[in-house]
């Protein structure tokens, strides 16, 4: 459909330019981690590979990550059904609080999430000590597999739950009616019906989950104590005190990497076979429900908001009480925020710095490559799409040590910058952008750009002058939600971090690693609350009760 | 200025699939055009080549006198309506009108009173402040049409405009477009796949399929003297039944049933051959009250006020469909016999092989280039 003249445009050149910073930034350090895992003294050899498979020190992280892993993705499937379907088909009292409540307690970090169950059920938790004076019961041990399965699948529920949502509005009542009129009602809807039209969905949304829990580095690092997952050996191998082995630990990312795109490769052929499309002219309505249906749907839905924000609310509460050292003592002050300026405001700046340029280029990027992988479908495009959405299955950690091993000499010698971090940011969200802002290119009819171009404009001015303003408010909220996950993140920074480019999160990690609980706490806080406020920004200026991830 | 479009052995590929083949046209300076087809037949297509969204791939496309294959849409100097109208929906409808203005450079003084002046043409002045989202659709079109128009364009494109609409606001707006297009002069092509809304706003029409022209003329001798089969049972509705055909007294004589001839001495003087394809349209029948006819049994009928129309069965075995005006008396009932006349003059007659026209007066533009 596209004219000869106009093959050879702006666009192409566009094109060609971020393929070349995608081919500096993501595919080089890539092939460099590859590079270091094969490569001892100049010649190839599996070495690190063996090492990695021949001690259960090593390859036991592998086993405790897929246990990891498999389990929140299944407990997450499992709680978000019902919650989705109750959301959906009930009338809850506070459905729009319950929403942004659910939205919040997944938007912020997940060591955050960890730290507060430490907190409460921890080896000094008020919860275990008031059951030890009290009734002289000893709570369950909260530190590995256990907390952070815990935490990771409160964190990652309102993942699949938000998809499930979208769905559920995809499904026309008539559907439903139609499988009550013949006899199908009740959990025999749900199962026979609801969940297989829900399949395509719930399968996308389950392998976001696998991918984030797999990545996730803080939860395992705070409460896994003896159980290592992948991410934290190759944090520490990366980063050991009798000097890191780089080589062990590109090695190790390798692994990671083939495992990831292995599950990917499967959900993708899984998802294929099984896609069909919906669309309902007549979705479902929340109906007003009675007596014990009535009470259960509620119980499930305030239970499971509470487990997933109370915690978080409760590190707010500790932030507000008086330290003594390292302990908190009787009584209420702001001491800890004051510390927590005192020390934390440097990395307060560096946040805020650091988040805002790295909003820019990905909002930027995002809204670029959006625009070719759809306007302008080649082969140069498709690359592009490819390449972009790599990042997808790359941890943050084998991405934060790709990145060190590639840059750390002239003539790109980045390390130690806030270079290496925007970058970092950048690759790590903009698949996420990409494909928000891709949905918006596809909802603005060709024909309006085409209307322009006959009455005048030029191609690049139509962009600007037709294109990007339609685009405009759905971007403006989508850079909020990047915003909000570019600040809590943490597996990246955490390796690429020196003292001058120390993000909040890093502050906070360090803080509740040296034990300094009440500055930690006031940190989250303060951090909590900025992305309270963004999302709040996000509801307001989008109209929207959901987001999407 | 409004300008004459000449299409020489225009060609459309996509891949190894040819879309036009070859394509000879011209469309005069300031005429209506219409370009009519099935749905994929190519019109849009021929639409957007002109319009620069879709590539050339072989032959020329000329405004008067200068090649445009390969101008980029913003140089041709021609005025769009989509069928979704394509308006910016984030700029309010004087700005959607004034935005060419803005990109052709016209003095900033001026583009107020353009603006104006071409909003009361389409009658949506009261409407100015709003935004697109907030106006009917026949409203949008008008913005649409405006829009377009408002750029003097040398030539005026408009793809199946009117599709959207209801049914009473697309006659009223085919009449606006036409009085509009009459009062500016532009040459217009305009795409339909509404052979009766071709019909009524059209200078001339072009009946495409399958990428080739079948019959370029005006609509009334599209209709009376349709070139091939295809237009006979395109445009309007056609019987189309195979007889035999002989030529006696330098007359040709068709025997539609036993015992009924009839003479034609509007046919092809050359024509010798001796079966032919015969269309007959609905009203060109007339129920027979003598015994001359072709035998027919009725066999279930309709009735829609004005007329009646009526499904019956010929002796052979031919189903064809009549159209009466409606009668004070009985319908015909079911099973009913009766004989069926021809008005001859009218019917058409076609080469069984071919399917073109054997009978004069067909005036076929698209073979004259």
């Amino acid at each position: 459909m596209r004219n000869l003249s106009r093959r050879n445009d702006i666009w192409t050149v566009i094109t060609i330019g971020i393929l070349l910073i995608y081919t500096v930034i993501l595919v080089y350090p890539l092939f460099t981690i590859l590079k270091a895992s094969v490569l001892t003294d100049g010649g190839f050899s599996l070495e690190y590979f063996q090492k990695f498979f021949s001690k259960k020190y090593y390859y036991g992280t592998l086993f405790n990550s897929l246990q990891v892993t498999i389990a929140v993705t299944l407990l997450t499937i499992i709680i978000a059904i019902p919650l989705a379907y109750i959301m959906t088909t009930v009338k809850i009292k506070g459905h729009s609080l319950l929403q942004g409540l659910i939205i919040i307690s997944m938007m912020s970090p997940p060591f955050i999430g960890a730290y507060s169950w430490i907190l409460l059920l921890g080896r000094n938790g008020i919860i275990t000590n008031f059951m030890k004076d009290t009734f002289n019961i000893t709570t369950p041990d909260i530190y590995g597999f256990t907390g952070i399965v815990l935490v990771l699948t409160l964190q990652l529920t309102p993942l699949i739950y938000l998809y499930l949502m979208g769905a559920l509005r995809n499904i026309d009542n008539s559907i439903l009616q139609a499988a009550e009129s013949m006899g199908c009602t009740k959990f025999k809807k749900l199962y026979k019906v609801v969940v297989p039209l829900l399949l395509p969905t719930l399968l996308s949304g389950a392998l976001l989950v696998f991918m984030r829990a797999l990545a996730d580095f803080g939860t395992p690092m705070l409460i896994g104590e003896g159980f290592k997952t992948i991410p934290v050996l190759i944090f520490n191998e990366f980063i050991s005190e009798m000097g890191g082995d780089d080589a062990f630990a590109a090695a190790i990312s390798v692994i990671v990497i083939i495992f990831a795109l292995t599950v990917f490769l499967i959900q993708k052929f899984i998802v294929n076979r099984k896609a069909f499309s919906m669309s309902s002219l007549n979705p479902i309505e929340a109906k007003k429900e009675k007596g014990i249906k009535n009470i259960l749907a509620h119980g499930y839905v305030y239970l499971y908001v509470a487990l997933a924000f109370l915690p978080q609310l409760y590190v707010m509460y500790t932030a507000f009480l008086k330290t003594s050292g390292r302990i908190f003592v009787k009584g209420y002050s702001l001491d800890s925020f004051k510390i927590a300026f005192e020390r934390g405001s440097d990395a307060m700046l560096n946040t805020l710095k650091i988040g805002l340029i790295a909003l820019f280029f990905v909002v930027v990027l995002a809204i670029l490559i959006a625009y070719v992988t759809v306007r302008r479908r080649n082969m140069l495009t498709n690359l592009l799409d490819i390449t972009s959405m790599v990042p997808y299955i790359v941890p943050g950690s084998v991405l934060g040590i790709a990145l060190l091993l590639s840059f750390n000499k002239p003539p790109l010698m980045l390390s130690g910058t806030v270079a290496i971090i925007v970058i970092a940011f950048m690759i790590r969200r903009l698949p996420y952008t990409i494909r928000s802002s891709a949905a918006m290119v596809y909802q603005i009819s060709p024909s309006v750009e085409e209307a322009s171009m006959s009455l005048g404009a030029s191609n690049i001015k139509t962009f600007f002058k037709v294109t990007l303003p339609i685009m405009l408010p759905s971007v403006i909220s989508g850079a909020i939600l990047s915003w909000v996950t570019i600040i809590s993140e943490l597996s990246t920074s955490i390796l690429l971090y020196t003292g001058r480019t120390k993000t909040m999160t890093v502050a906070i990690y360090t803080e509740v690693i040296r034990g300094n609980y009440g500055t930690a706490a006031a940190l989250a806080t303060i951090l909590s609350l900025v992305t309270i406020i963004s999302l709040l920004l996000f509801f307001k200026l989008s109209g929207k009760k959901e987001v999407e991830i | 200025m409004s300008v004459t479009i000449t299409f020489k052995d225009v060609v459309k590929r996509y891949g190894n699939n040819t879309v036009i083949p070859s394509l000879s046209l011209e469309v005069k300076q300031g005429e209506f055009f219409t370009l009519l087809g099935p749905s994929g037949c190519g019109k849009t297509t021929l639409l957007r080549m002109v319009a620069g969204f879709n590539s050339i791939e072989g032959g020329e496309i000329l405004f008067n006198d200068q090649v445009i294959n390969d101008r980029p849409p913003q140089t041709r100097n021609i005025g769009m309506v989509f069928q979704n109208y394509a308006l910016f929906p984030h700029l309010t409808v004087e700005k959607n009108v004034a935005f060419g203005l803005e990109n052709r450079k016209v003095p900033k003084q001026e583009i107020p009173g353009k603006v104006e002046r071409m909003l009361e043409v389409v009658q949506i002045a009261n409407f100015r402040k709003r935004l697109p989202e907030n106006l009917s659709g026949g409203q949008q079109q008008r913005v649409a049409l405006a829009r377009a128009i408002v750029l003097e364009p040398d030539v005026l494109l408009m793809d199946e405009p009117l599709s959207n609409l209801d049914a009473k606001l697309r006659i009223d707006m085919r009449n606006a477009i036409r009085d509009i297009q009459k009062n500016f002069g532009i040459t217009t092509i305009y795409v339909t796949h509404d052979q009766e809304e071709a019909m009524a706003i059209s200078d001339r029409i072009a009946v495409m399929n399958a990428g080739v022209l079948q019959h370029v003329g005006t609509p009334q001798n599209i209709y009376h003297r349709p070139a091939n089969v295809f237009v006979a049972t395109f445009i309007g509705r056609a019987n189309i039944i195979e007889r035999p055909c002989k030529y006696e007294n330098s007359k040709h004589v068709i025997e539609l049933s036993e015992g009924y001839r009839i003479v034609l001495d509007h046919l092809d003087q050359n024509y010798r051959k001796n079966s032919v394809k015969i269309s007959i349209r609905p009203e060109e029948f007339i129920f027979s009250d003598d015994d001359e006819g072709i035998e027919a049994t009725v066999e279930s009928s309709v009735f829609l006020g004005l007329n009646t129309h009526y499904f019956v069965v010929l002796k052979g075995g031919e189903k064809v469909e009549i159209i009466q005006e409606s009668n004070i008396g009985k319908i015909l009932e079911r099973g009913t016999r009766v004989k069926l006349k021809v008005k001859v003059e009218k019917i058409n007659v076609f080469d069984r092989e071919t399917e073109k026209s054997i009978t004069k007066g067909v005036v076929n533009d698209a073979e004259s280039i």
